[in-house]
């Protein structure tokens, strides 16, 4: 237990992924099932994202208060000294201890994942309203009942 | 079959809690997460690209393929359920689905009415700083273009399709979707022309007046992220034209 407890997170994320998994696996209805898949989704997101945390760190989001002036001072220092001067003082102006910040690179992927998840979402229910225009319900047995009975009367005739 | 399935769920989880143990700890700041790839971008995203939103600068610039096909990934969904989905006016009548009952919808009290049509400006032009801004602090063009939908939807819901559709077309919607993808894949087709590499916004600074190298990035990310408001905002209201209204685009909810 002593071990796990740094990692509560990660028990944390595979609850919800089990209880996602479980949704699209067991239950019978076709909704329920993409509730299933969107709840398996944020699971995988809170794990990447909680992957970019750092203690003691804050966003992503460098600190730039005071940064007109001084940068502009170190224009004009350039223009005068030439382009090597320049670009080792913009280095040295913007000297960034990475361990004040979070790891950006997660958020960026879940980001653009969270608004992709969006997307199939609406597809899934795009395709759970065809199903039910042409079955008349969304409940897994009684669909594939129903392109049993289909098969066998096309076997028939 | 129910038993099954608790048999697979419970061996998933179990594995994963497994190899929990050797995942690094929470908040760790040397895990390997955080060690390569991600510290190179907090060091040099002010040198290369004068962004302070590093989350900006990575998904914009250093990622900006990745982010393209995001783009085009999420105007296919939309193009997808619009093709499942949607039956024009003429398609229907020859189906005989029809029906004569032209009855007036009944739309949402006054109250609700008004309230939407104050908030939606307000909705929008936040939206527009979230975009414009997510430079210089959380926010950039999916979140932006999020928020744009939304408003959109909003008005949708507290009158009906056909009074948005008057406003807004579907197919302006479409059109606008259409080009959010164009000016992204776009801006990165003219910095070919100019003479660097695809996504390379720092030539930019040839067209671009009073910019050098570093801020013709920080422009060009500009552009990118106003096509990826454009596509989100149009598929996010497409999608739910379609799924609101089984694609006929007549009352919704």
């Amino acid at each position: 237990m002593d071990l796990l407890l740094p990692k509560f997170n990660y028990i944390l994320y595979v609850v919800l992924m089990m209880t996602g998994l479980w949704g699209m696996i067991a239950k019978p209805n076709l909704i329920k099932k993409i509730i299933g898949m969107a709840i398996f989704q944020t699971s995988l997101i809170l794990f990447f994202i909680s992957t970019s945390v750092k203690r003691g760190a804050t966003i992503p989001i460098l600190e730039h208060h005071s940064e007109p002036e001084s940068h502009a001072h170190v224009v004009s220092v350039g223009d005068q000294l030439g382009d090597a001067v320049h670009s080792v003082a913009t280095v040295a102006q913007h000297a960034v201890d990475p361990a004040h910040y979070m790891n950006p690179l997660p958020h960026v992927l879940m980001l653009t994942a969270i608004v992709v998840g969006v997307g199939t979402l609406g597809v899934a229910l795009a395709l759970a309203q065809l199903v039910y225009k042409q079955y008349g319900t969304l409940e897994e047995e009684d669909i594939i009942s129903q392109i049993e009975a289909d098969a066998s009367q096309e076997d028939e005739s | 079959m129910n038993k099954l399935a608790l048999i697979v769920v419970f061996f998933v989880g179990g594995l994963l809690v497994y190899v929990a143990g050797d995942f690094p700890d929470w908040g760790d700041p040397t895990s390997p997460a955080s060690t390569h790839v991600g510290r190179y971008y907090l060091e040099n995203s002010i040198r290369d690209t004068h962004v302070p939103n590093v989350v900006t600068s990575v998904l914009a610039d250093y990622r900006g393929f990745d982010t393209m096909f995001e783009t085009g990934v999420v105007f296919i969904a939309g193009i997808a359920v619009l093709a499942l989905l949607r039956r024009t006016v003429v398609q229907r009548r020859e189906e005989g689905e029809l029906a004569s009952h032209h009855l007036e919808a009944p739309q949402s009290g006054v109250v609700v009415r008004t309230a939407s049509r104050i908030m939606i400006p307000f909705m929008q032009l936040y939206a527009l700083y979230v975009i414009g801004h997510g430079h210089h602090s959380p926010g950039g063009g999916f979140q932006g273009g999020v928020i744009l939908g939304a408003s959109l939807i909003l008005h949708a819901l507290a009158y009906d399709l056909r009074a948005t559709n008057k406003l807004f077309s579907e197919k302006r919607v479409l059109v606008l979707g259409a080009v959010g993808v164009m000016l992204y894949s776009g801006i990165g087709l003219f910095c070919m022309l100019l003479g660097g590499n695809f996504l390379d916004f720092s030539v930019l600074h040839a067209v671009l007046p009073a910019t050098d190298e570093v801020m013709a990035r920080s422009h060009g990310m500009l552009g990118v992220e106003i096509g990826v408001g454009l596509t989100v905002m149009a598929i996010m209201y497409s999608l739910y034209l379609d799924l609101a209204s089984h694609g006929h685009l007549d009352e919704g909810l």
